[in-house]
Parts: C-alpha cells; structure tokens; sequence
C-alpha cells in the first residue's frame, strides 16, 4: 500500500503545511474579509431596500386616502349644487306658478263676467223676443194682446 | 502480491492503488521532505482552484454576486453557520482555519476525482496530520481556556456516583482515539471508493463484462462525487464539535 510507504511522508507533510498555511493566508487575508464585507453590504442594502419600500407604502397610503378624502369632498360639494340648483328651480317655479295662478284666475275672471253679460244680454233678449211672439201669437189668434198682461204672463213663466 | 498472481493465468490487469504512489514529477531519485512531486502538483492545484474561486471569483465584490461569487459566498456561510451553531458565538474566532481545512478537504476531495489525477487526501500521512493537528490544537484550547477542569469533560457529574470512574475510563479513550478515527474515516473512505472504481476498471478488459463494469463505474463515481462533499462537511462539523468540547467541556 503506498499509503503506508513511510519514506514519503515528510514529503506529504512538508508539502501539505505549505498548502495549509498558502489556503489559510489567502483566506484570512483576502477571502473571509471580502466576502464578510460583501455580505454585510448586501445585509445593509437589503435592510434600506426595506426600510425604503416601507416608506414609500406608507406614502402611498397617504396618497391614498388624500385622494379618498379629495373624492368624499368632491361628492358633497356636487350634491351641494345640486341641491342649490334644485331650490333655485323650485324658487323660480313656484313664482312662475304663482303667476300663472293668478294670470288664470284673472282670465277666468273676465271669462265669467263676459259669460254672466253674455247670459243677461240673452236673457234680456229672449224676455223680448218671447214677448213680441206671445203678442203676436195672441194678435194671431184673435184676441186683442194687452201689453201689460203679456208682460207680466212671459214674466211669470220665464221665472219658473 | 495476489493481483500479480491472478493477472498472469487471466490476462486481467489489477492495479487498484498504484494511483496512490508518490512520485517525483521530474527524474527518479529518492523522494525527499521538499521533492516536488504529484502531491507538490496536486496540492498546487488544489491552491490554484481555492485562488479562482474564492480570490479571481469575487474580484467583482458585487452586492449581486456572479455565479463563481455565489459559490463562494455560499461555502462561507455554510462553514459560518456550521461553526456558529455548533460551537457557538465564541468558536467564531475559530472560523478562518476551520474553513481553511473545509476548504483544502473538499477541493482534495474532488480535485482527486479528474480521472488520471493524485488523491492527496486518500493518503493517511496527510489525514493524519489534519487529525492530529485538529487533535492538539483543540487539546490545547481547552487548557487554555478552562485550565485543569477542562478534565471535568471526562468526569459525568450526573452518572451514578459508582458508574463515573468507568464511564471516566471510556471518555479517555474514546478522546484519544479520535483523532486516529478523525483522519482514518478520510483516508479510508476516499481511498475504497478510488480503489473500487479502479478494480471495476480492470474487469472493463473482458468484452463480456465491459457494459456492466462501465455502468458500475459510473455509478461508483457517482457515489464517490457524494463521498468527497460529505466526508468534507464529516470532517469540518467533527473539529467544530471537538472545538465546542475544547470550549465548554462542562456537560
């Protein structure tokens, strides 16, 4: 078994110190700190990411609810108007209603009194003419029309 | 040896640890302690490779990291977090040679899985000196921080008074025989597996059994490709739980 060839051994050993302390320097002296720096970078890096990223979500939270705050304030100013514009409306409305009223019930008014002169116009007229014919028809008939009692007969029945 | 025997009435050709040898990589005169060889090239590469990714690969120190510094960046917190939660906030200060053996462990482990290539920590001389240097240090950490009651590791206070001395004996012996599983469980499980795959190899010579020799050494590399990033994190999480005995032996 070569392995057990001890005449190469304080070549091996010799040769495995060398190795050792050549893998141990450039460890301890270029490797570990580098990559320990390297990694407590990353570390550091990472936490600022985070902390950042915190930071912006909060800002974007806030954002938010201004934007939400913006829309809330946004509604009630509109239906503010709307209501405003809606009173105004009724305002105008009920005067021109009012006026309305009133110009009909003035026409109606004038109507009914042109109606009732109407009426006592014909009415008037009818009492005459009712009476020429009563004279007539009694003259017609033969008897002699008293003018008196004529009126007084078309009265009576113009009455019932 | 019984594979030269076999190989003479078969034709059948068995060299499963050959790979292992050391050998000069110029000339062919006795080996040395400073000899430059496979191992030498081997463990320059494994360097090399530690260079690239953990050095060339994070050049850029980019807070989005490259696929290479990913890699990286990902073996250092494993190996972090594996120290720090095994022994805890005050094992950190341990952290850059526990990855330093992480890190030579895993790149010797699969650097040894290129086909043709030298598996330096199949080899017991170097296991065993990654054991016993994790062994001695920790021994030494301990009495240094904890002075003699670091002895009290071995003393149960909460077993039957007439159990202690005896569950004392046991503790003592399974401490010093660590490092000696330590380093064995290494060498012995990358070695098998390289060995395995060889003698599977040999059989690839008959025809007849080619196919299925192929297909079990794929599926032995496969497993070994496993074996080589786990006996790694074994290693590592052993020396941080001996470290974490080192630094708080009271039970």
């Amino acid at each position: 078994m070569p392995q057990l060839d001890f005449s190469t051994f304080p070549n091996q050993i010799f040769w495995l110190l060398v190795t050792l302390v050549v893998i141990y320097f450039v460890m301890s002296r270029i490797a570990i700190p580098r990559i320990g720096a390297v990694l407590a970078e990353r570390a550091g890096t990472i936490t600022n990411d985070i902390a950042a990223a915190e930071e912006l979500k909060q800002k974007a939270e806030a954002a938010e609810a201004a934007y939400e705050k913006a829309l809330v304030d946004a509604r009630a100013e509109a239906s503010r108007i709307v209501a405003e514009a809606k009173a105004e409306i009724q305002a105008e409305l009920d005067i021109e209603l009012q006026k309305a009223d009133a110009a009909i019930s003035a026409k109606t008014a004038e109507s009914e009194k042109a109606i009732a002169e109407i009426r006592a116009g014909a009415v008037k007229s009818v009492t005459a003419v009712a009476k020429d014919a009563a004279k007539e028809i009694v003259s017609a008939l033969g008897g002699k029309a008293d003018a008196k009692a004529v009126t007084a007969a078309v009265t009576a029945r113009m009455k019932g | 040896m019984a594979t030269e025997t076999q190989e003479e009435s078969t034709g059948l050709v068995f060299h499963p640890l050959d790979q292992f040898i050391v050998k000069p990589l110029f000339g062919d005169g006795p080996i040395h302690w400073y000899t430059i060889t496979n191992v030498t090239l081997w463990m320059a590469i494994a360097v090399v490779a530690v260079l690239a990714l953990f050095v060339f690969g994070s050049r850029g120190r980019a807070i989005v990291p490259t696929r290479t510094q990913s890699v990286g960046e990902m073996i250092y917190g494993f190996i972090y977090k594996m120290v720090e939660d095994v022994t805890g906030k005050d094992g950190i200060k341990y952290f850059p040679y526990i990855l330093t053996i992480f890190i030579f462990i895993l790149f010797a482990n699969f650097l040894g899985l290129i086909p043709m290539s030298f598996t330096t920590t199949s080899h017991i001389a170097v296991t065993a000196v990654l054991g016993f240097g994790v062994f001695i240090t920790v021994t030494l950490i301990g009495f240094v921080k904890n002075g003699p009651s670091f002895l009290s590791l071995f003393w149960m206070s909460d077993a039957p008074a007439l159990l202690r001395p005896i569950i004392a004996i046991i503790e003592v012996i399974s401490y010093f025989v660590r490092p000696v599983s330590h380093s064995i469980r290494l060498a012995g499980n990358i070695m098998a597996g390289h060995a395995v795959i060889k003698v599977f190899a040999g059989f690839a010579a008959i025809a007849l059994i080619s196919p299925v020799s192929v297909l079990a050494i794929t599926a032995i590399y496969g497993l070994e490709v496993l074996v080589a990033g786990i006996q790694a994190y074994v290693f590592t999480i052993l020396t941080c739980v001996y470290l974490k005995d080192a630094l708080h032996p009271h039970h």
